[in-house]
């Protein structure tokens, strides 16, 4: 790993070199480099790119990084990622991925991510995309699939904090009885930035739950559309919330759609699209920040 | 120390502009609180704004330590030593307590100075600092906390916007000993409750169809009094009528 390798990885990962626990590295198409252990067994797909992470049932406090660094133009990698988590496991998944382009082609990651999580199982998935180069387009397309076992807990935190010229991002999940789904999504675009975000979700088991919180920035010209699809087919709570803050020539468009087949199917939905509250500045300033310092300290606290 | 001189400020409205504090000269005295009250609509919140910053006047000027403050922005009146806690609170998402009074203080607080601040204003730091100040907290919680924001920040001139209000009445000696405690600044609070006037130096009493009266607090309580039996008068002639 070069200088570039590792600051990428820091960015995505927060790693400062090889991590402890099971890994396997992405760079450029190829694995770099894999640690598996028979707590988390990684395995390479024999029909197509990816990997297998197998989590053995009853394991706890474990983590797993499987970090994707892209740093040449013209490649588009697409990637199979499939998780089978075990009954009773609890883990910790670090995914993400960094691209560095400095040559005039795209440079595009489309991670095909499906997680199995079986009784009782619960996953922390930990996504974070970022981009740099002053190379050509530098792209995401993530697609994130999960069934929900019962009483098993997913929860998702994705970020992508600017550099990324186009996302299209989608998330799925089908909850059996008892299952949660927590998911936190965080987006700032600059530029003439794109990034959709689409999820579908399907509370079929009885007291199955979600919420799904999403919060944006876009500035400068860029654009965003968040889309959401709950449908509640039994006894179940969801919640979907989408904040976003527009600045400058920046777009926002946001449509929550919910579907409460069951009549005990509790769903909400709330969208907020606007520029930065001035009576949220004037506070700010009113503690002696400049304008500068108090957007940058609003935008921070709502991305944090 | 604080003078308004011959301040106006009008707003647009239907046929015209409507003055809501026309030609005002006040001064407020350093080390000494002062309270400002009136009737609904008289002008008091707008007072409060135009001496912090929040808008500037449409005529007349701000003197404060003989320089004219009028056209310095809120940030920098922050930072001459203007603290302003607000009449309704501002709620951020994602912001935390802690984080605000990191800002207030212009440092990053270890957890004995946070308990400090929030105990002040009767808040358990270990229950509040990692909150966001969001709708999960009361009206009565922010406006603690807004307090203690101030209290954090510091300053010569305290501009303190109805700072009981949402406040439970168990707890008022409590906030009227927090004003007591900066008696050496120039305090000014816009208030209508007589307990907090009752530890004012000064009171102002606005009234949009008249000059505002100004004088001590033995002095102008029993104006207020007199004040208060012809607004009820007012108010009662008007449902008879």
């Amino acid at each position: 790993m070069d200088k570039i390798d590792s600051e990428l990885l820091l960015k995505i990962a927060e790693l400062h070199g090889i991590p402890e626990g099971s890994y396997n590295i992405r760079k450029d198409g190829t694995s770099i480099g894999r640690h598996s252990d028979p707590d988390v067994q990684i395995v390479s797909k024999s029909d197509k790119d990816g990997i297998d992470i197998i989590v053995r049932a009853g394991v706890k406090g474990k983590s797993v990084h499987i970090p994707v660094l892209l740093t040449k133009g013209g490649m588009l990698d697409t990637v199979y990622n499939d998780f089978y988590i075990g009954k009773g496991a609890e883990v910790t998944i670090i995914a993400g991925c960094g691209i560095h382009n400095d040559e005039c082609g795209e440079s595009r990651h489309d991670g095909v991510h499906t997680f199995h999580l079986d009784k009782g199982s619960k996953v922390t998935y930990i996504e974070r995309h970022y981009a740099e180069g002053d190379g050509g387009k530098k792209s995401f397309s993530p697609v994130t699939k999960a069934i929900v076992g019962k009483d098993a807990c997913l929860i998702m935190e994705s970020t992508q904090l600017g550099g990324v010229s186009y996302t299209d991002r989608k998330t799925e999940a089908v909850l059996r009885a008892g299952a949660k789904l927590i998911v936190k999504e965080k987006i700032l675009t600059d530029a003439d930035d794109v990034a959709h975000t689409y999820f579908k979700v399907k509370l079929m088991g009885e007291d199955s739950s979600a919420d799904i919180v999403s919060r944006s920035v876009a500035r400068d010209n860029s654009r965003q559309k968040f889309v959401s699809d709950m449908i509640g087919k039994s006894r179940c709570f969801g919640h979907v919330e989408c904040d976003g803050i527009l600045m400058d020539s920046a777009r926002i468009v946001s449509s929550p759609r919910i579907d409460a087949i069951s009549p005990e199917a509790s769903l909400v939905h709330e969208a907020a699209v606007g520029k930065i509250a001035g009576e949220q500045l004037i506070k700010l300033m009113s503690l002696g920040l400049t304008d500068k310092q108090a957007e940058d300290a609003i935008i921070e606290g709502f991305l944090n | 120390m604080l003078q308004l001189d011959k301040i106006s400020y009008s707003v647009s409205s239907e046929g015209g502009r409507r003055d809501i504090l026309k030609d005002i000269s006040l001064n407020f005295r350093a080390g000494a609180i002062t309270v400002i009250t009136g009737h609904n609509g008289s002008g008091k919140s707008t007072m409060i704004k135009l001496l912090s910053g929040v808008e500037r006047p449409t005529a007349g000027k701000i003197i404060y330590r003989g320089k004219d403050i009028t056209d310095i922005s809120i940030d920098e009146r922050a930072r001459m030593g203007f603290t302003l806690a607000l009449q309704q609170p501002v709620r951020f998402k994602g912001i935390t307590v802690k984080k605000l009074l990191d800002i207030a203080c212009g440092h990053t607080n270890n957890l004995n100075e946070l308990c400090e601040h929030l105990s002040a204003v009767g808040l358990c730091a270990r229950d509040y600092i990692n909150r966001e100040v969001d709708s999960s907290l009361s009206g009565g919680e922010l406006k603690r906390i807004e307090i203690a924001m101030a209290l954090a920040k510091g300053g010569d001139v305290f501009l303190l916007d109805e700072p009981e209000a949402g406040i439970d009445l168990w707890s008022f000696d409590e906030l009227t000993g927090i004003f007591r405690r900066l008696k050496d600044k120039t305090v000014i609070i816009v208030s209508h409750q007589s307990k907090i006037m009752e530890i004012a130096d000064d009171i102002v009493l606005l009234d949009s169809a008249g000059e505002p009266k100004a004088g001590s607090r033995d002095e102008m309580l029993p104006r207020l009094a007199g004040y208060r039996k012809i607004c009820s008068k007012i108010q009662g002639e008007g449902v008879n009528g």
